[in-house]
Parts: structure tokens; C-alpha cells; sequence
């Protein structure tokens, strides 16, 4: 008897194991994972690895790949001492747009928030401000530079009654901190800042239809008992809606920091005059165009916008997952 | 957007304004003919070149088969002129035409498998790619190029001595001002820069900007210091720095500093965000009295659009930039320069430098030019009677030229020109007392850059 069942009990398991997944749901698996994986592995990590290799060589990307030298960390040590004056500003630059859009994100959550309270004209004010995100960001880079920022023709200019300003050359720093390892200071200029009032004009409309979205979704009923309870309108949405939203408010955080780490039209669509660098420019300028004779260079700027990049990468999925355990 | 360079400009995208609406129609008519003409020698041309490889393999095997061309002349117009020029060659010719930004940005990978004959550019960027040993030597060809001046045989030089360019146009920068305005207020034209200052000086008292400028792009203020230091220094000493033999912090550069910011006062103010089109309204609406710029500078003003644009374009004139070095004199000048390098080793050798032989003649650029008038030809033989005044004179200055620089994101590497040296400007002209700084950080970048 007992050998009867223990004959009788691996198949059952095995079969049951079979009934839950059929040949045809394996297939169907198999290609759902399988290709995406296969070209985000092609497509992704191959680069990226090659591009951290590159990054401790010499080549000119003129003649052939086997001429490329090894050099170690030279291509590192110079961008971080001889290239300082291009490095660090751009990190800076981009440090300081981690904190810009996330205010903005505030400011999109808040119009998003007054939206859902379904204002009169709320569809009108909703598409005006998501208008801007229909563009794409080197288009706004262009609208701005041309309409808004010119300084004898552009309207910020033609409506400012003092001396005309010039919003995209001036590299004048609007304030300045002294780091101990370098011998120049570093600063936000005056070119950034008004660069980064065109990032906000289109960073607010975008996190705002995000959270409308997320807004839209949320049980009404926690919001009628929050309100019964007595909470005053700040309370319900500190303690109520807005952790209740906390998926949303991931994406949204995780976005900001792309945002913010990946910029380069705008930049570039202004011509990324002095001041106005970030890693994004640094990047292209050494590895295309004409000029881009310089690639392990340019993979060695790669590599330290990547290790930002992932910092931020790992925090979301560990963040995911522990979402998923609880 | 178009008009938006990131960095000089190259020959064949910018032109010079035709003259009239006159010529500006049978211009238009020209290419409205030659672009018929063209789809028909399309046909007409692979039509030869089976003809061609038959007779060559009945045994005729004439020296020059078919040759294929690489050309970045990707918008209509050229496309159609260049189609004419290489009609006018006789020769069977393969285009393959890729549009003209993707060319440039490309040409790193392209160069390594090319057609026979490519269209580039003269200077840096053509020895850059003869030093790497990935182009073919033309020195033969170049015994029966007997209508180039020297400066043009000297821009399409190697270092190693050899020539592996033929020039097909250009256009020069000069100090472009309003005819009208000089005529009305009795300036002079300067000669020397003592009287440019005094004629700045003078402007300035009659409320007039003396110099328009623009450095939106960070190219723009290039042509200032090439200048400068050309009439300083000379142009030895320009290639020797270009070349990144010189040391940046050397006594002679800090000059050219020294001597640009004695005018830096006659600017416009603000002069890193401006774009050039902004600086030539300004001087188009006589706010400004005087602007360094290529010739393109007339692309600003577009009679189409603005009736009074014409006027203007008739209205510019131009000087070849004031001596500064009796030693130096006015000998050089800046010409970007397009023309055509030859594979390392072209399928069809003889064809190839058969064909650059021949696009060298005055008769290929003679047949470009009259589908495109808009630019200037190398050739000293090319016709000259449809030429603008402006275009007669661009030929003059350049053809007189002992030298002729190129530019300067045209004679280095041009990494180091945008990044490095182009960086260095905008913070020279945002805070001119920094020079010193600024130029120990270009000398101590540039031993990073191998420059051969």
C-alpha cells in the first residue's frame, strides 16, 4: 500500500504541475518573456556593457576597432581632472534639475488635486496645460529660445521694461558654492535657470495628467469618511489621498528623476550655450557628429551618467518588490 | 529651424542671395529644366554604364569604366547642379546621394567603405582623414589643376606634403556693412587697425553700434580670433596653433586677446546668446555699423518675404578684414572650401582621379554654378558673368589670397575646436578679464588631443 502511494504520488504531482501550465501556455510564456528579454539583453545591456568597456579605451571611431588602445582609467582621470570644468558642471546642472522638477512635480500634483475637484472650465485649464507635453522637448526648446527668450525680439524682452535681458547667453552664476576639490566654483547661471523655466512649463502639465489619472481612480468613499471625521482639506490629502496614491507618487518620483538625468534636447535645442551643460550633452558631443572622434571619452561621461542612472533604477524596483511581498 | 548650425556652416549649405527676382526666376526656371534634365540622366547615365561594362568586357576596356560618387548634395537645387557639373564631365558617374546632415554625421563610419570619389571638405577635416591613411593621394591629378591659385592648393594640401582634395567652391568671411550708411555718415573703408578703431570711435559718436556680433552656437566669435590671430600672428603661426603645435598660453596668443578686447567695446552687448540671423537684422537695420560673417550673412534677408529685403542685400558690401602686422598685411583669408577626396582605394583608381581631373576643370563647376548660382567657384577659369557684385568680389579677395584658412572648426579637431576652444571664447567674451585662466585650461585640455 504505502509503496502503491509513493509510486502513485510523484506523477500526480508532476501531473499537476503539467495541468498548470500546457504545452501551448509555455510556448506563449516562453515568447512573452523570452523575446523581450532577448532584446532588452540585445538592445540594452550588450550596449551598455560595450559602452563600459570603451570607456577604458582609445578610439578615434575612424579607423577600424582593432586599432582601439587600452588606456585603463585615463579616459576617467580625465574627465575628472583635465575635463573638470565641463564634468562638474553638468552634474551640478543635473543635480539641480532633480530638485527643480520635483518641485514642479508638486506644483502638477497640486493643479492635478484642484483639477479633480471639477472646478468650472476644468477641461479647458487641463488641456492647457497639457498642451505643452504634446510637443516634443527639443520643439519646446525652440519655441522658447525663439519666442520667448530672444533678447531683442522675444516676448519676455518686448515685456520687460528694463534693460533687455539676455536669457540664453548669460552664463552669470545666480549663486555660487565652493567645493574644496575644485578650484572654480560651481553655480546655477542665469542661462539654466531660464532653461529650466522652460523644463517646467512642460515637466508641470505632464506629472498633472499623471495624477489626474491616479486622482480619478481613487475610492471616493475614504475621502467622504476622511471628511467625516472631521479632517480639514490639507489633512484628507497629506493623510488620506496622498499616501493612497503611493504607486502613483512612485512612477511620478521615478519619472522626475529620468526626466532630470536624461535631458539633453532642450539643452541641445538651445545650442547648449557655457552654463547650461549636463551629462546628456557631454555624452552625444563626444560620440557623434564629426567631432566625435573622442569615444572613449565620451563612453567614460556614459558610464557616469549609467551609475546615477542605476543608483535610482535599483531604489524603484527594490521599492517594487517590497510593494509586492506586503 | 533651418539655419541653425551647430557649427560654420559649409559652402553648399549656405549661398549667396541671387541677385534680382529676374535671375531669381530663370534661376528657378534653370532648375525646374535641369531637375527634368536630371531624372533624364539618371536613366541616361545607368544606360552608359551598361553600355560602358559591355564594351569593357568585349575587350574595349576603356581606362575609365564607371565611377561612383558620394555626394551630400541632398537638396534639390544642388542635387540637380551637381547631376549637371558631373554631365558635364562626360564621364560615367554612379551618385549616390545621402541627405547632406547624415553625411557629415556619418562620414566617420562611411569613410571606411566609400564610393570612389566623396564630396567633403577642405583643411583640418580633409587632413585629419589623410593622416588616418583612409583617403587616396591626388597629387597626380593636381599637375593639371593649373587654373587653382596657391591658396586653394595649399588648403587641399596634407601635412605630408600631398594633395588629396580638389576644391569645388566656397565662400569667404569679411566685414560686411551697408553701403548706404558709409555713403551717409562719410566713413571709409579701414585698411589698417588703427583707422578701424577710429571709424568705431566714430560710429559709436553717432550712436551707431559699430560691430554687430553673435556667438549663439558658439562659432560665430571663431571668426573673430582666426582673424585676429591671422593678421596678428600670421597664418603659419594660426595653422602651427591649429595644429596644437603652439602653446595657448604663449605671449602671441594672449595678444590676440589683448587685441580683441581693445574692440570687445564695440560690440553689441550680450553677444553669447544672440544667433547670427538676430546680429544681421541689426545690421540690416543700420542699428549696427560693421559685422565679421560669411557672406551667407545676405541669406538673412529674404525678398520673398520682406520687400525691403532686396534693397538691403543690393545695399551689403564687404572689406577684407584691416591689417594689424605690417608683416602680416591683409594676406589671408577665411573660405570654407567644398570639393572632393578620392577612396584609398577606389574600385575604379583611373576613373576616379579621371573624374577629379575634371570636376577640377572650369566646365563642371561652369555647369553646377548655372543651375545653382549661389556660390563662388574655386577655378580661376570659371565663368564669372553670372557672379552678383558680391560674388565678383568674393573671387577676387580669395583668389588673390597668398592663404586661405578654412575656419576655425574646419582646422583642428573638431572636438576640440567646439568643446574646448569654442567653450573658451563664450567664457572670454562672458568675462573678458579671465583670459589667463581660460587659456590654461585650452592648453592644459589640448595635450589630451592627439591632433594628427
Amino acid at each position: 500500500m504505502s509503496t502503491d502511494i509513493a509510486e502513485a504520488a510523484p506523477p500526480a504531482g508532476r501531473r499537476r504541475r503539467f495541468s498548470q501550465l500546457s504545452r501551448n501556455d509555455k510556448l506563449v510564456l516562453l515568447v512573452m518573456v523570452g523575446v523581450p528579454a532577448f532584446l532588452h539583453i540585445v538592445l540594452v545591456w550588450i550596449p551598455a556593457i560595450l559602452t563600459g568597456v570603451l570607456s577604458f579605451m582609445e578610439w578615434d571611431n575612424v579607423t577600424p576597432i582593432s586599432s582601439a588602445e587600452f588606456v585603463g582609467f585615463r579616459n576617467y582621470w580625465q574627465i575628472f581632472t583635465i575635463f573638470d570644468n565641463q564634468l562638474f558642471p553638468a552634474l551640478f546642472n543635473n543635480m539641480v534639475l532633480i530638485v527643480w522638477l520635483f518641485l514642479c512635480s508638486a506644483v502638477g500634483i497640486g493643479l492635478a488635486y484642484l483639477l479633480d475637484k471639477n472646478l468650472k472650465g476644468t477641461r479647458f485649464y487641463q488641456s492647457t496645460y497639457y498642451f505643452p507635453v504634446v510637443l516634443s522637448v527639443a520643439v519646446v526648446g525652440f519655441i522658447w529660445k525663439s519666442v520667448m527668450f530672444g533678447r531683442e525680439t522675444g516676448l519676455l524682452n518686448l515685456i520687460w521694461p528694463g534693460e533687455p535681458i539676455d536669457f540664453v547667453g548669460d552664463q552669470t552664476k545666480i549663486f555660487e558654492i565652493q567645493f574644496p576639490f575644485l578650484d572654480f566654483p560651481l553655480g546655477l547661471s542665469r542661462n539654466f535657470a531660464a532653461l529650466l523655466l522652460a523644463m517646467a512649463w512642460r515637466h508641470i502639465g505632464y506629472i498633472m495628467v499623471l495624477y489626474l489619472a491616479g486622482l480619478k481612480s481613487f475610492d471616493p468613499s475614504l475621502r467622504e469618511a476622511a471628511s467625516i471625521d472631521g479632517c480639514t482639506e490639507w489633512q484628507t490629502f497629506r493623510r488620506v489621498v496622498f499616501p493612497g496614491l503611493k504607486p502613483i507618487n512612485v512612477v511620478v518620483a521615478v519619472i522626475t528623476v529620468i526626466e532630470a538625468l536624461r535631458a539633453y534636447d532642450i539643452v541641445a535645442a538651445l545650442s547648449e550655450p557655457r552654463g547650461t551643460e549636463v551629462m546628456g550633452t557631454l555624452v552625444t558631443n563626444s560620440l557623434t557628429g564629426e567631432g566625435g572622434g573622442r569615444v572613449g571619452i565620451g563612453s567614460a561621461y556614459g558610464m557616469v551618467l549609467f551609475l546615477l542612472c542605476i543608483g535610482f533604477i535599483i531604489w524603484y524596483v527594490v521599492n517594487n518588490f517590497r510593494e509586492h511581498e506586503s | 529651424m533651418s539655419g541653425n548650425y551647430e557649427s560654420s556652416p559649409s559652402p553648399s549649405e549656405v549661398g549667396f542671395s541671387l541677385v534680382s527676382r529676374r535671375t531669381l526666376l530663370a534661376g528657378a526656371a534653370a532648375v525646374g529644366g535641369a531637375v527634368v534634365l536630371a531624372a533624364c540622366g539618371d536613366e541616361g547615365s545607368e544606360g552608359t554604364s551598361g553600355g560602358t561594362e559591355t564594351t569593357a568586357a568585349g575587350g574595349g576596356g576603356g581606362d575609365t569604366g564607371e565611377v561612383t560618387f558620394g555626394s551630400n548634395y541632398s537638396d534639390e537645387k544642388p542635387k540637380a547642379a551637381m547631376q549637371a557639373a558631373l554631365d558635364a564631365t562626360g564621364l560615367s558617374v554612379k551618385v549616390n546621394t545621402v541627405d547632406h546632415n547624415t553625411y557629415q554625421e556619418q562620414f566617420n563610419t562611411y569613410i571606411q567603405q566609400p564610393d570612389d570619389v566623396v564630396c567633403w571638405f577642405a583643411g583640418y577635416r580633409m587632413r585629419a582623414f589623410a593622416g588616418k591613411g583612409v583617403v587616396g593621394d591626388i597629387s597626380d591629378v593636381w599637375e593639371g589643376l593649373g587654373d587653382m591659385s596657391e591658396g586653394f592648393k595649399n588648403a587641399s594640401t596634407g601635412l605630408d606634403g600631398k594633395q588629396y582634395f580638389v576644391p569645388f567652391y566656397f565662400y569667404p568671411w569679411a566685414i560686411h556693412y551697408r553701403k548706404s550708411l558709409f555713403e551717409e555718415k562719410g566713413y571709409e573703408v579701414p585698411t589698417t587697425w588703427d583707422d578701424l578703431l577710429a571709424l568705431c570711435e566714430k560710429m559709436k559718436a553717432d550712436g551707431i553700434t559699430p560691430f554687430s556680433a553673435a556667438n549663439d552656437g558658439g562659432w560665430p566669435q571663431m571668426g573673430m580670433f582666426d582673424m585676429i590671430n591671422l593678421r596678428t600672428n600670421g597664418y603659419d603661426f594660426h595653422v602651427s596653433l591649429m595644429g596644437g603645435k603652439e602653446s595657448w598660453t604663449d605671449d602671441k596668443v594672449k595678444q590676440v586677446f589683448t587685441n580683441w578686447s581693445t574692440i570687445l567695446d564695440y560690440y553689441q552687448p550680450d553677444v553669447n546668446g544672440r544667433t547670427w540671423q538676430d546680429a544681421a537684422t541689426a545690421l540690416g537695420n543700420k542699428e549696427t555699423g560693421m559685422y565679421l560673417l560669411g557672406t551667407f550673412v545676405t541669406s538673412n534677408f529674404d525678398p520673398a518675404t520682406d520687400p525691403a529685403a532686396q534693397e538691403i542685400i543690393d545695399d551689403i558690401d564687404f572689406f577684407a578684414f584691416p591689417e594689424i602686422d605690417p608683416a602680416h598685411g591683409q594676406d589671408a583669408v577665411e573660405a570654407p572650401i567644398d570639393g572632393f577626396m578620392m577612396a584609398k582605394s577606389p574600385k575604379n583608381d583611373a576613373g576616379a582621379r579621371a573624374l577629379l581631373g575634371a570636376m577640377g576643370a572650369a566646365a563642371s563647376i561652369d555647369a553646377y554654378l548655372a543651375v545653382d548660382p549661389s556660390s563662388v567657384a574655386a577655378n580661376s577659369a570659371a565663368k564669372t558673368d553670372g557672379y552678383s557684385a558680391l560674388q565678383k568680389k568674393s573671387a577676387e579677395l580669395v583668389g588673390s589670397a597668398k592663404y586661405i584658412a578654412q575656419f576655425l572648426d574646419r582646422d583642428t579637431d573638431p572636438d576640440f575646436a567646439a568643446k574646448v576652444v569654442g567653450k573658451a571664447l563664450q567664457d572670454f567674451l562672458a568675462d573678458p578679464t579671465s583670459i589667463d585662466t581660460v587659456l590654461a585650461t585650452v592648453e592644459e585640455q589640448k595635450q589630451t588631443y592627439t591632433f594628427e
